[in-house]
């Protein structure tokens, strides 16, 4: 893969979209096992139900993975700086999610010529599910 | 109210060794279908060493060891009112499966809004490789929502 360079990527290029298949309980417990992360409120609906839920919900870290792919399918790995997420509201079972983001700023930094992402994962309504930035070294 | 004095306070270090099979199976769970993520060969191939961690993958050391989970149990707050608000990784060296890393994390804040129907738990980590490189930085933000406290 090569690296996005400085004299081709412009502020307010779109990365290309990620549209992930629906959110399944299977999907959690998935991702409970993978991540480490065995909170019941997650993979358990009578614990949730318990906790004043209605139901189990998607952990936050599974999400900021899929943004995460989105970002290393636009730039390898090894150029990202920085990640950042803000996680605004929970992702139910069935929530079939969108990743995208913007080149929103170029700078350098530290001898670095770098790009500023903006970064969302939105439901298909639109509806924000976490929103951040990214810092990517460019060539 | 959890007690501010513990802002400040280091958490029990944590060693993690990234295996191939973790990684493989978390791809499979984040739905990756990139050879360079799944499978070894293809990782060497594309130039890595071994296998390359994903940029959330190391988020997993502190949940393996419960090193959060008995934090928040001392603090006497239900697993069930602990929602993550924050998360940010600074990068500094690429992870490949066969690292072994050693997570060092402090408390760097502790404090509440609305009255105290939301408290704030501000986690700051360290994360050294086999060689002693710092190779990323994470600051966690977790929110504990305490229904009982609100309407005083």
């Amino acid at each position: 893969m090569s690296i996005p360079s400085w004299d081709t990527v412009s502020v307010g290029d779109a990365l290309p979209t990620l549209a992930l298949p629906a959110i399944t309980r299977t999907t959690l417990a998935l991702f409970a096992g993978a991540s480490g992360d065995h909170n019941p409120i997650h993979i358990d609906s009578d614990f949730a139900r318990a906790a004043g839920m209605e139901d189990v919900f998607a952990q936050g870290m599974l999400p900021m993975a899929y943004l995460a792919r989105l970002l290393t399918t636009w730039a390898p790995q090894s150029q990202l700086r920085q990640f950042h997420v803000r996680f605004s509201s929970m992702t139910a079972v069935g929530t079939k999610l969108v990743c995208s983001g913007m080149v929103t700023e170029k700078l350098e930094r530290d001898g670095e010529r770098l790009a500023k992402l903006q970064l969302a994962v939105c439901d298909e309504q639109g509806v924000a599910k976490i929103k951040g930035e990214a810092l990517v070294a460019l060539a | 109210m959890i007690d501010t004095k513990h802002i400040g306070r280091e958490l029990p270090p944590v060693t993690f060794e990234v295996e191939k099979g973790r990684l493989r199976f978390f791809g499979k769970a984040t739905g990756e279908t990139r050879p360079e993520y799944l499978d070894e060969t293809a990782a060497l191939d594309a130039g890595h060493p071994s296998i390359p961690a994903p940029p959330t993958f190391v988020f997993a050391a502190e949940l393996d060891a419960g090193t959060l989970f008995s934090l928040l149990e001392e603090l006497q707050v239900p697993l069930g009112h602990i929602l993550h608000g924050e998360q940010q990784f600074t990068y500094h060296a690429p992870v490949h499966a066969g690292d072994v890393l050693t997570v060092q994390s402090t408390i760097a804040d502790i404090y509440a809004k609305k009255n105290g129907e939301l408290e704030f738990v501000i986690k700051d980590s360290s994360v050294r490789n086999q060689h002693g490189h710092q190779v990323l930085e994470a600051r966690s933000v977790i929110v504990v929502r305490n229904p009982g406290e609100k309407s005083l």
